[in-house]
Formats: C-alpha cells, structure tokens, sequence
C-alpha cells in the first residue's frame, strides 16, 4: 500500500515539474525583444487584421445588405491593413457594442477598435488603453422629437433621456444634469438599435449621444424630419482608433497610419494622384511616401506603406467627404475637422 | 528462491493490476490536472493584466461612481461611490425576485392544475399556453412584452385610467401604494405575520376536530378577528396615496413601477411559470390512481381530493424541481439588462465599462448570483424536509 501511495505521489511531483517547466518558457518567451509577442507579428502572420466596429451607424461603420462595411471608422480599419497586409480588404470586421468592446480588445479577440470611441483619461490609464490620433471630432447632443416643446435641457425635467450604457454619453449626460440641477430619468440600453428603438416609440423624450452619431442614426428613423438637434454642446467627444497598453510598436503602426492619412491630405497627395508622385523631387514627400529614408521599416512595415494606403483607401479628406462630407447624404461641414492649415484641429506631426 | 525475492522487489505488472492502486492514481491524477489548468489560467490572467500594467484588486469599487441609474430602493446620488451602485442593482435585481417567485408560484401551481380540469376551455389553455411560452427563447419574450405590449400604451398624455385607482402609460405603471417606505415594509411585514399566524391557528383546528370530532369554534373565532385586524391594518394604517392624473400627462402619488420593470416581471413570470405548471403537473400525476379513488370512495368531491389528499402527496415530487426554477428565475433576471431596467447585471456592465475592469466585477457579480441561489436553496431545503413522508 505505501509503496503505491509513494509512487502515485512521485508520478504527481513529474507532472507538476512538467507543468512547471512549461510555464517557465511561455515566461520566456514573453520577456524576448521589443516586437516579439507584438499584435504587429500576430497581424503579419494572420495576413488579416481583426477590427472592432460598431457596425450600425451609417457614415461611420455600416453593413449594407450585401454585407460590405464602409464608414469613415471602417476605413481607418482599411488604412491599418493596407500599410501593414498591403491588401485594404484584409480586414474581418466585428461588430461590439458599447459594453463588450474594451473587454473584446484587452481580451486579444480585435487587434484595434475603430468605433467611435471618446479619448478619455480614465480609459487611457486605468481602462488600459492606447488612443490613437482622433479622427473625428465631436461633442455629445441631444435628439427630440420636433413637437415635444423642449428647448433646453432644463425642459427634461421629470423627463425621460434615452441613452447607451458604457459611453462616456452617460457619465457626461449626469454630470451636466447634476450641474443643472435637473431631475430626471435615465433609461439606459445595452443595445444601440434597442435605445432608438425605445426612443422612437415614445419611451423616453430625448435621445443623447454624439451629435454625427444622432445625425446618422435620425437618417434611420422612420420618420426623420420629426426629430431635430437641440442646439447644445454637452462635451468634448474626440473618436479615435484604439489599442491595447503596453504594445508600443503595435500602437506606434495604428498611430503613424492615423496621421498619415492627415498628412497626405495636407500633401494635396490623393488616392488618384499618388502615382504621379513616384520619384518627386521634394524631399519629405520622399520620405512620406518611402522613396527616402527608413520611416516605414523602423516600424516594422514596408517602406512604401503610405503608398498603399493612399492608393487603396484614399486621405483624410477624401475618407471625410466619401462618409460623412459633402458627397454623404450627412453633408456634415468639416468645422473641427478640416486640416490646421484651414483652420480645423487636424495636425500631423511631421513625417522625419 | 526467486519466488522469495519477487515478493519483496518492486513488481510493476502486480501494481498494474493492483485495484488499490488505480484508486489513489486516477485521484492523484485528477487533482494534478486540475491544479495544472488553474495555474495556468490563473498565470495567464496574471501575465496579460501585468503586460498592461494592472493589478487585481477591488479598492476601485471606492471610487465615485459618477452614472446616474433610473430606479432605485436606496438613496443613491450620481457621485456616490461605485458599490453602492451595485447595491441599488441588487435591490432592484431583488425585487424582481421576489416578486418573480412570489408570482410564479401562483400562476404556475394554477396553470398545473388546470391541465387536470374536465372543463375543455380551461384545460386547453392550460396546455396551449405552456406548449408556447416554454419553446420561446426569454429574450424574445423580454422584448415582446416590452416594445410590444406595453410600448403599445399610450403615451402620457392620452393614458389609462382603471377605476381611478391605477393608470397606464407608455412609462410605467401607477398603483396605489402606503404614503412612506417603512409602512410599505410594516405593511408586508403584517400581511407575512398574519399569514404564519392563521397558517398555525388552522392546524390547530383541525387538529382539535380530528381528534375530538368536533369543537374548533375558539379557534374559527380567533381566525376571524385575525382576518379583520389584518384588514384594518392594511386599509387603514397604510396611508394609502392613490396616484392621480395631471392635466396634460403625468401622474402624482401612488406608486411607479418602470415599464421596463413591469416588463421583465410579466416575461419572467409567464416564461418560469409555463415549467412550473409542468412540474406541477408531473407532481400530481406522480401521485397513484388508487389515492384519487380511495378518495372518491369515502364521498370526498374532487376540490377536496385534490387539496387534501393529491396535492399534499404531489408536493414531496413538486418542491425539489421548484428549487431550480426559483434559481433560474433569480438567474435569469439579469437579461432584463437587454430591455433597460437597472438591476444587478446592468450596474455592473456599466461598472466594468468604466473602470476597466471586468474580472473583479465579474468575481462580485458570479458571487452574488451564487449567494442568492444558495439562500434559495436554503429555504427550499428546509421546505423540502417539512413535506416528506414522516415514516412512523
């Protein structure tokens, strides 16, 4: 009997000493070079990048019916995979909602989020998350229906405000109505589709969100011409590309591509044009679009990656005009949006 | 020689064949493998909260919690720190509970035994409405209810008005209800008293009229100033405030309950009560033929059979199934988040959202939901022991 009992125990010490052993290397390999472990390499050796969109705003991310997405986010998701993959269709796209997005992101399911996500402190640091440049900005509104008589949101009194669970819309939409000191009742949705569903039949007398948003998701309504914009700005909502903490090189190639797109359009380089610029003489076009220099192998990607992403996906100010601009159906100005050169908030660092 | 020498060395083929040892193997062996797939999920929950530079831990649930939420039993402002947010998920998670239970119990044990009933009518809507409501998933129910029927309502401008005591619109429910929270909960607290008391009090008597034949009248008297004391309380220590429409929509006074309360308790209570009619119809029939009969035979007529001689018999099969019917119906009240009403799971959606930290809220929510269901149980057990055969 001890005999058994002894070997039993030695045969568990093995297993546990295997066991061991393996943990150590995984260890290992995780404290390698700067890149190794880098969502860069998983992305690379994928050959298909993973974004996480939301999927049901038109202008920005929206599935039509033959299941193809476009959008001014799902683009940026076509500009990181044109500089990385080459290819701008080497994209699978998942649709996350407000609540599922950060976990579906630090959890390793998307490589990047594209979907209307506000740049806040609290997610920078304590959320864990990298934001890349924003690429549109926003400011929070408020929707009500044309004969509800509310004007300012003091009317909310006593009122119903639907509004999406998870969004920096709800700390805000609180903050202002503490502020005011106003009472009123929040009716708060996982679901987007649910919220304006709810909203539109009667349930709630506002709907609040970023104020593109509400222009597009009105378009939706059965009845959109029923529904106006209350004229106040209740915050600052700067959307933007995400990634996960700690995975510089990964950021530094969703970043650069952000920016890019801003330089190229202040470059006046277009996705028809792009060809014309082979072998420009002017020396930071050069180097933008990889013709000099290293830019793009010292992060890891080829060095004509502007290229590919100009000519596959287009600049900025196109991406702008195709989605939300002037050729939408939104025409939304360009405001904050336009280059710093016309007076808009979009900047590049230089490209050296 | 050799025999004398094999006995004592190590023989691998006996150990093999050895029945003893296998038994401590196959534990050793269960107990490494689970021990290794902790470690290593455990491991790798560490490296990958490490490689973004976070720890594990729970003080954040200290921090303002800065959402408003809808409905709530307790006081709760927006800056009031993030657990006491969770409380008010858990209060509202409970009273969607109990009055979930309470309610189930009722229309379930009704629709079970209406399967019995030799009126058609009665007996096919028992099975129709059982055959439907069990085979539709419970978010599709929620959203039925929800945008449905009672979006269906009008608006607060044009609603209901039932006897003047109730009005319905498309933002709630308005009942009657006591002018302050602590009569509300006096008020409960006599109903569930008077309840135990008459519970005992007819007991007794019948207790009294078995062994003696007759007498019992004391005790029918002491059941009537019961009833009536308990009817004044509630009628007249109430305070009852009766909600009243106001000119051009809206309701003052009584009590508000949230269409999106109302809706998750009518989908819950119609989903949970179609599996506990069937319950209670497999407890009733588990109950032989020959108890029915012998019943019949002493002159007993069919009400009285079945509440005095199926029924009691039935519930020693009834009550154990109930017990996980009650914990799915705890459980699954956090889909009522889908449809907006701000119990336990919604809160900590929002929580995990905004601090970014999904694994400790997920360790407080699994805990409460098994702290609950475990509570459940606990009454169910003790329940359970009360109603079986006491073998003399």
């Amino acid at each position: 009997m001890r005999k058994w009992g002894l070997l039993a125990a030695a045969l568990g010490l093995t297993m546990a000493a295997c066991g061991g052993g393996t943990t150590t290397t995984a260890d290992g390999e995780a404290g390698g070079t700067a890149t190794a472990g880098s969502r860069l390499d998983v992305v690379k050796d994928r050959g298909q990048l993973i974004c996480g969109v939301d999927g049901g705003i038109p202008g920005f991310s929206f599935v039509d019916e033959s299941g193809t997405y476009s959008g001014l986010d799902v683009d940026v998701c076509k500009a990181v995979a044109a500089a990385v993959l080459g290819d701008a269709e080497a994209v699978e796209y998942r649709r996350l909602d407000s609540t599922e997005r950060f976990t579906a992101l630090s959890g390793g399911e998307v490589d990047m989020l594209s979907r209307n996500t506000t740049w806040t402190v609290s997610r920078d640091t304590s959320v864990g998350l990298e934001f890349a440049p924003t690429t549109f900005f926003d400011g929070q509104g408020m929707l009500v229906r044309a004969d509800s008589g509310i004007e300012t949101l003091e009317d909310f009194a006593g009122q119903a405000i639907c509004v999406e669970t998870g969004t920096t819309t709800e700390l805000n939409l609180t903050d202002q109505m503490r502020q005011l000191g106003v009472d009123f009742e929040p009716v708060v949705f996982q679901d987007a589709d649910a919220a304006y569903a709810a909203y539109d039949e009667g349930r709630c007398e506002g709907m609040t969100s970023d104020k593109s948003q509400l222009v597009a998701r009105r378009s939706t309504l059965p009845n959109p011409d029923e529904h106006v914009l209350l004229e106040v700005t209740m915050s600052k909502e700067p959307l933007g590309p995400v990634t996960v903490n700690n995975d510089s090189a990964w950021f530094d190639v969703v970043k650069w591509v952000t920016y890019g797109l801003i330089q190229a359009e202040e470059f006046g380089i277009t996705s028809e044009n792009v060809a014309t610029f082979e072998g420009t003489e002017n020396p930071d076009i050069a180097r933008f679009l990889g013709a000099e220099g290293t830019l793009g192998t010292d992060m890891g990607l080829p060095n004509t990656f502007m290229v590919d992403v100009i000519g596959q996906v287009g600049n900025y100010g196109e991406i702008y005009e195709r989605n939300v601009g002037a050729d939408s159906e939104f025409a939304l100005e360009r405001g904050q949006n336009a280059l710093w050169t016309d007076g808009g908030l979009m900047y590049s660092p230089p490209f050296r | 020689m050799t025999h004398d020498s094999g006995s004592k060395s190590f023989n691998l083929k006996a150990m093999l064949r050895d029945e003893r040892f296998w038994k401590i193997a196959f534990q050793v062996i269960t107990l490494v493998v689970v021990f290794l797939l902790l470690s290593f999920f455990l491991g790798n929950l560490n490296r990958n909260l490490s490689q973004m530079g976070r720890a594990f831990g729970f003080s954040f649930l200290r921090n303002p919690a800065g959402f408003s939420i809808g409905e709530s039993l307790i006081q709760y402002r927006p800056n009031d720190p993030y657990w006491r947010a969770l409380m008010v998920g858990l209060g509202n998670t409970l009273t969607l509970v109990a009055a979930g239970i309470a309610l189930t119990t009722l229309l379930g044990t009704v629709a079970g035994v209406a399967s019995f009933s030799k009126n058609w009518l009665v007996h096919k809507i028992s099975r129709v409405y059982v055959g439907l409501v069990r085979n539709i998933p419970l978010l599709l129910q929620l959203f039925f209810w929800y945008f449905a029927i009672f979006g269906a309502l009008p608006n607060p401008a044009n609603q209901i008005g039932v006897l003047g005591l109730a009005f319905l619109n498309n933002r709630g429910v308005y009942v009657p209800w006591a002018s302050s929270a602590v009569l509300a909960v006096l008020g409960i607290a006599a109903t569930i008293g008077a309840a135990i008391a008459a519970f005992y009090l007819w007991q007794w008597r019948t207790k009294i009229r078995i062994e003696t034949g007759v007498g019992g009248q004391k005790q029918s008297i002491a059941l009537a100033v019961l009833a009536l004391v308990w009817l004044a309380i509630i009628v007249f220590g109430m305070n009852w405030t009766v909600p009243e429409g106001v000119e051009g929509g809206g309701v003052t006074g009584g009590l508000r309950l949230s269409r999106e309360y109302v809706a998750a308790l009518t989908a819950l209570v119609f989903y949970t009560s179609a599996f506990v009619a069937e319950i209670v119809r497999a407890g009733i029939q588990s109950v032989s033929k020959g108890q029915w009969e012998a019943a019949r035979s002493l002159g007993l007529h069919a009400g009285i059979v079945m509440r005095l001689v199926v029924f009691p018999q039935a519930l020693r099969v009834i009550i154990p199934p109930m017990n996980s019917e009650y914990m799915n119906l705890t459980k699954n009240t956090s889909l009522a988040f889908a449809i907006a009403f701000p119990e336990m799971y919604s809160v900590a959606t929002t929580t995990y959202n905004q601090t970014g930290r999904p694994v400790e809220v997920f360790v407080v929510l699994m805990a409460t939901y098994l702290i609950l269901c475990l509570l459940i149980t606990l009454v169910m057990n003790q329940f359970n022991r009360a109603v079986q055969f006491k073998e003399r």
